[in-house]
């Protein structure tokens, strides 16, 4: 059992239709998760990663999106799954954090009873014990005087105390796989980082497997232990954190680290750019995604997506310059 | 280009006067707590007094509710001061001397959302010429201008001039706000979070962009922003709001390399690490910021502050000047202030 992965994606595709043209949100994403392990989706708007971490719960409107491939999360086919099935699944296997916990959480319910609540319906236990259970998660989360807390309504509470109650309701019936899109973007840097180390914290402590939704690499950094960067619908690089972020192979995650502002101290100087936008998913590029964009790109690039390549264990990119023969062509 | 203006025209003062002058500025809007609760206020700008000099770029930087914001509207005359004077090249904004018409042809501002910040049934062209053709220039004329001006943020009028705001990516439609707000060759940009919105790679494109004009045209920055290295990007000098009240004030490198106000290191440190191998082990800063509405008393950022000691919920601190160029609003660094550790700090620095 140990080594069958907690989330297993193979070939996942997601189209949005109802539109003029249908809207080909992923691409082909294949991802696994152990137990205990913490993947970043890094990318841009419009690179899918909310979508695909939203297939995983199965979250998406199921009129409008097109679902294809194969999920699996704790061993069962998640698009194959009952409605029934899959409430029970929501919460107890898989639960999701929000990025904005204002808009998550139910404004006319009391927080201590929206966590009960969630408890009572997967674990048939009494509102009382419900209660006990929502005091216990708002001391893991160290939200201050717990008690008390647990009558508030979420608008009495500040940004960065809703983003907490938000992960005790995500923890309050034991889930295995952790899901955050985004959880730490509508906060401020101070508060980012305190939420950051409490999800840390718990991932450690509970052995919980997360998929961390960012456009931070920053945050990635902070939280990751391998990141998978997303462009266009595709995860064009995926590696450990350390490989990523120090040897970068893939042109879009090159560029995405020479742009950031932060290592740019000479004044007047100028940060390096990736020219353009991303692309139109109703008229995605034929070949690789990035290529529009690439200052590397080659002919090949428009026509061809190019495949995974492994350039180290467990580090991979799609780009057509790290295909063997030719990395070997030019170590010779 | 015709557009290189003749700044040197409209410069009064010489380079030497500072082009922004603001001194005690106050803004408090009066709330109501709950249905038929007490009246308050939130303190949202509360005493600030700064100085920018004429071609330079101040970065303000500060949490949600620091008065950021206000500020910018304030140095804007969107919304009017309780209290305080703005100086534009050494003449009172309002008065006879410059009047707001005029104050406001030098002084632009570009906002954080560029969707709500375009009118949605003008094209790109008519946006950027709207401001030439009310100052009187004829539509030809301005719609000139404006074609230059798209040219130069980087939209070909060709592909761009005819097209209405939704049909652009967020980058665009920024650089079209940006492109309108240079459209009466203004001396001084507010820049109000312009590239908080954006894309990573698109925001590395708008400040390259900000940087470029600033050459071109000679102009001057007030740069808001809450991303640090965004500000440490573009900025010559920061200042650094809390709670309405400026907490430091420096050139920034000084600033941010060797901060002085407890507050400025804790939003260094609360800035993600890019080393997977030295994660940040502990929060700086616990809780959130507090409410604008009755701040605390004293120093207001010692309900947070590590070094906090009883005098700091007494006595609040002035800005004091490290050296001509760095002030800090902190008792620690002001010899004889009765905290703890100000002697030694103070020694420090001397």
């Amino acid at each position: 059992m140990s080594d069958t992965p907690l989330v297993d994606v193979k070939g996942l595709t997601v189209e949005f239709t109802g539109g003029g043209k249908p809207v080909r949100a992923v691409g082909g994403v294949d991802l696994t998760l152990a137990k205990g392990e913490v993947l970043a989706l890094l990318g841009e708007s419009g690179s899918g990663k909310t979508v695909t971490m939203r297939a995983l719960m199965r979250l998406l409107p199921e009129k409008r999106a097109k679902i294809g491939g194969q999920v699996r999360v704790d061993g069962r086919d998640v698009l194959a799954m009952a409605p029934d099935e899959l409430a029970a699944m929501r919460g107890r296997v898989i639960s999701m954090v929000f990025q904005e916990p204002g808009i998550a959480l139910d404004p006319v319910y009391r927080l201590g009873d929206q966590i009960a609540e969630a408890v009572m319906r997967h674990e048939g236990v009494s509102r009382t014990q419900g209660r006990a259970r929502a005091l216990e998660l708002f001391e893991r989360v160290r939200i201050p005087s717990a008690a008390r807390r647990l009558d508030n309504y979420p608008h009495e509470m500040s940004g960065g105390m809703r983003q907490r109650a938000m992960i005790a309701l995500a923890l309050s019936c034991h889930p295995k796989v952790l899901l955050a899109d985004e959880p730490t973007t509508a906060l401020d840097a101070t508060v980012q980082i305190q939420i950051l180390l409490l999800l840390r914290e718990l991932q450690r402590e509970l052995g919980l497997a997360v998929v961390f939704v960012t456009h931070d690499i920053g945050v990635a950094v902070e939280i990751a232990d391998r990141i998978g960067v997303m462009y266009a619908g595709r995860i064009v690089e995926a590696g450990s954190c350390s490989r990523v972020v120090m040897a970068p192979q893939h042109p879009y995650t090159q560029g995405l680290l020479a742009s950031r502002a932060g290592h740019v101290f000479a004044k007047g100087a100028r940060l390096g750019t990736i020219a353009g936008s991303p692309p139109d998913l109703a008229n995605p590029p034929p070949g690789c995604g990035f290529a529009p964009r690439c200052k590397v790109a080659e002919a090949v690039c428009a026509k061809e997506l190019p495949p995974e390549f492994e350039v180290e264990r467990g580090h991979v990119a799609r780009c057509v310059r790290l295909a063997p023969e030719r990395v070997n062509a030019a170590v010779a | 280009m015709t557009l290189a203006v003749d700044l040197d025209d409209k410069d009064r003062g010489g380079p030497a006067q500072p082009l922004l002058s603001v001194a005690g500025l106050v803004k408090h809007f009066p709330v109501k707590k709950g249905f038929g609760g007490a009246r308050s206020v939130v303190r949202a700008v509360d005493g600030v007094a700064f100085e920018v000099a004429k071609r330079e770029t101040l970065g303000i930087v500060g949490e949600s509710g620091c008065g950021k914001s206000t500020t910018a509207r304030l140095l804007m005359h969107i919304i009017a001061p309780d209290a305080g004077d703005i100086l534009f090249d050494g003449e009172k904004v309002g008065t006879a001397a410059l009047e707001l018409g005029s104050y406001r042809r030098q002084v632009q501002m570009v906002f954080q959302d560029s969707h709500a910040s375009l009118n949605p049934r003008l094209t790109v062209e008519d946006t950027v010429a709207f401001g030439p053709r009310v100052h009187g220039f004829s539509r030809n004329a301005a719609l000139g201008h404006a074609h230059d001006l798209l040219h130069r943020v980087g939209l070909e009028p060709s592909r761009f001039a005819g097209r209405y705001p939704h049909e652009l990516s967020g980058g665009q439609r920024q650089r079209v706000n940006i492109a309108r707000s240079l459209a009466l060759q203004p001396r001084l940009l507010i820049l109000d979070e312009p590239v908080s919105a954006l894309d990573k790679s698109v925001e590395a494109q708008v400040l390259n962009l900000l940087l470029d004009l600033k050459d071109e045209f000679g102009l001057t920055y007030v740069f808001i922003s809450h991303d640090l290295n965004v500000v440490r990007f573009m900025s010559d000098r920061v200042l650094v709001m809390y709670l309405g009240k400026i907490a430091e004030l420096g050139p920034a490198d000084t600033i941010l390399q060797n901060p002085r106000h407890p507050y400025t290191a804790a939003l260094l440190a609360s800035m993600p690490s890019m080393d997977p191998n030295n994660r940040t082990q502990e929060a700086p800063l616990m809780g959130d910021p507090p409410n604008p509405i009755d701040p605390p008393p004293g120093c207001r950022f010692h309900t947070r502050c590590k070094f906090a000691a009883p005098i700091c919920s007494a006595k609040e601190p002035p800005l004091a000047q490290l050296d001509a160029a760095h002030g800090v609003a902190c008792l620690m660094a002001i010899p004889g202030s009765g905290h703890p550790r100000a002697p030694a700090l103070a020694s420090e620095a001397a």
